[in-house]
């Protein structure tokens, strides 16, 4: 027992090669995220905050998929979808579609505890935004050159394109292509339990590289890419449309309670079993404090601390 | 190979005790004849996910359920609406939100599925892609019923009084019996809330599952509101064991997953059909959340279950159970 965190900025085909200002960079706002979800932890905040707090940080940060730095629509816009869900009351929030709204995963926090509803989209979601009074900059804000120029690659080579898969595999060889190695990855999440065993799941993306406008990923789905209940918290990351058939983070809390897994065996079984190898990674933790953080991606950027001292910083297999 | 084709259809969950017994025949007779459409479907060996579509559409078509023509309005008094479609094997899924212009809105749903890179589309994207698609729209004021639009002045003043035209004056307050409290749903009360969504769930006599959920939403939602119907693993799933949908308040069906759940307490905990119905009713709607499910397996066989007062459905099996209902 005792608190743990645990924190992703996205699974995907992250290549070796990434040159290393751009790993350092990751590094280090992983680094810093979770100082802030660790110091506020230990200051007593509830998970619901903790998770809120550390999402949206990742979500200021360019280089992570999610707020400013996610990829872009197949229009060349920028449409964010968040989620976050309460283990221990179930409830939950959700927005998709938002293109002005700096925070995605705090409207999503204000949908679940102003509004009747859990989930809110597009117009709707915008207008909701602006009664609330929560920040929202011009569209413009959110596109970095970066993704810009990952459009255009996605766009040569006709394709929906997750993370750091590399652009082209028609002709080119892999080696005269400049590798893409800072492409944006996946999606960015947060989990988090305090010494009471209370949970809270948070993620948030700017979905795929070259997505249709309208696109909606496993992010905002509850079971899909995010779920806490009573036994564990998981934000999932990697190829929407896999995780969502594969009810994800659901399905880790299912075999614990239905099978009596631990939350390692859970995990381990979802991302090896119920997802295609190079799809999906997750970052869970459970109300006894343990962590867990698989991938079957070539890399996944995370995070994560507990509190009797283990902590660790990783992108690819240790 | 399975153990013979079923099916089960739903006109939604949480119905008034008070209905109409017109508008409980009418009920009826519309549930009826789709469930003719989809034995008719499966007995020439369609496949389950056809099947499921083909039944759905015509729930949609027809204004008497909240779906397609007849939905329930947002409190702008427009229509929104959404849908989801599971195809068992390989676990396919297609959905759709925020629908204003596309008659069927289950079938833009498969084209997501079949026709698109991704699993969900929305809103103005949708709508994109169901033009591109060349599925059939057409205005908005088409799905809007004046039935509706009375309902939606009532559930705007739901606050107050409750008053139902449909149902006629008792006369109570002259003989001094008491009002019932009334009944509440998802917010509303019970003669004012429309029951959420349509349904339909199938297995073809080659054990194929199969699962569709569509619906026009909440009655006065918020523009933008999504709910339980186009969420995979919330209102619809499908997959090797079984097929099912789910209707009733968004919040308690999201929150608790309950048609995965459904399939998970099979796959994960070896219950049969009706006992993993009747876990999932009983074991995560135990805050209060009410709803109901509809479910068939690949072994031919139905089962529904529901906490709420009646759910409007259907179910049919190869060798010849049948029956259509509301109450328990």
């Amino acid at each position: 027992m005792g608190w743990a965190i645990a924190l992703h900025g996205g699974a995907g085909d992250i290549p070796h090669s990434l040159p290393p200002e751009r790993r350092l960079t990751r590094e280090a706002c992983l680094r810093h995220c979770l100082q802030i979800g660790v110091d506020a932890l230990t200051s007593r905040k509830s998970p619901l905050d903790v998770v809120e707090l550390v999402v949206r940080e990742l979500e200021n940060n360019p280089h992570f998929n999610a707020g400013r730095g996610s990829v872009l629509t197949t229009s060349g816009t920028v449409e964010m979808e968040a989620c976050i869900m309460d283990g221990k009351s179930m409830r939950c929030g959700a927005v998709s579609g938002l293109t002005t709204v700096v925070n995605a995963i705090s409207l999503s926090r204000l949908v679940m505890e102003k509004t009747p509803h859990i989930y809110l989209g597009f117009k709707g979601a915008e207008a909701f935004a602006r009664e609330q009074g929560i920040e929202t900059v011009d569209a413009s804000h959110f596109i970095t050159q970066e993704n810009v120029e990952r459009l255009k690659q996605a766009k040569e080579a006709n394709r929906v394109q997750v993370d750091y898969t590399q652009p082209v595999e028609k002709d080119v060889k892999r080696d005269e292509l400049k590798p893409d190695g800072d492409s944006q990855i996946g999606t960015v999440g947060c989990v988090a339990v305090d010494s009471e065993g209370n949970l809270a799941a948070a993620t948030s993306t700017g979905g795929l590289v070259n997505k249709m406008v309208g696109r909606i990923g496993d992010t905002p789905i509850i079971g899909a890419g995010t779920y806490a209940n009573s036994l564990c918290a998981v934000s999932a990351t990697g190829k929407g449309e896999a995780i969502i058939r594969g009810t994800v983070a659901r399905d880790v809390a299912a075999l614990m309670e239905f099978k009596g897994m631990s939350l390692q065996e859970a995990a381990a079984l979802v991302v090896g079993d119920r997802v295609p190898k190079g799809h999906v990674g997750l970052v869970a933790v459970s109300a006894t404090g343990e962590v867990t953080m698989p991938f079957n991606t070539t890399g996944m950027f995370r995070a994560c601390a507990t509190e009797d001292g283990h902590s660790e910083i990783a992108i690819w297999d240790s | 190979m399975g153990r013979g084709w079923a099916i089960v259809i739903h006109g939604g969950a949480g119905v008034d005790p008070n209905l109409p017994l017109h508008h409980q025949e009418e009920a009826k007779k519309l549930i009826s004849r789709c469930l003719s459409i989809g034995v008719s479907a499966l007995r020439c060996s369609l496949p389950a996910i056809d099947v499921v579509e083909l039944v759905v559409r015509e729930l949609e078509s027809d204004p008497l359920f909240n779906s397609g023509r007849g939905s329930a309005l947002t409190e702008k008094g427009t229509v929104e609406m959404e849908a989801s479609i599971m195809d068992g094997p390989g676990r396919r899924c297609g959905a759709v939100s925020g629908l204003t212009t596309v008659k069927n809105p289950i079938s833009l749903a498969r084209l997501v599925m079949e026709k698109s890179p991704h699993s969900y589309l929305a809103f103005a994207g949708a709508e994109e892609f169901a033009r591109r698609q060349g599925v059939e729209m057409v205005e908005n004021e088409y799905f809007i019923t004046e039935l509706n639009k009375g309902m939606l002045k009532l559930a705007q003043e739901a606050n107050s009084i409750l008053f139902d035209y449909r149902v006629p004056n008792t006369g109570s307050e002259t003989c001094g019996a008491s009002m019932e409290k009334p009944l509440i749903m998802n917010g509303l009360p019970i003669s004012v809330y429309a029951p959420e969504t349509v349904g339909c769930v199938a297995v073809d006599s080659q054990g194929q599952c199969a699962a569709a959920t569509s619906t026009g939403g909440l009655m006065n939602k918020m523009t933008g509101r999504i709910g339980d119907s186009p969420l995979i693993g919330s209102g619809t799933y499908a997959g090797n064991l079984c097929g099912v949908s789910c209707t009733g308040e968004g919040e308690a069906i999201i929150r608790g997953t309950l048609a995965r759940d459904v399939a998970a307490v099979m796959e994960y905990k070896g219950l049969g059909l009706q006992e993993a119905v009747d876990f999932v009713v009983k074991e995560r709607l135990d805050n209060g959340g009410k709803a109901g499910i509809i479910a068939v397996s690949r072994d031919g066989e139905v089962a529904c279950g529901f906490n709420c007062t009646g759910m409007f459905r259907g179910l049919a099996t190869e060798d010849g159970f049948l029956e259509v209902a509301i109450w328990d």
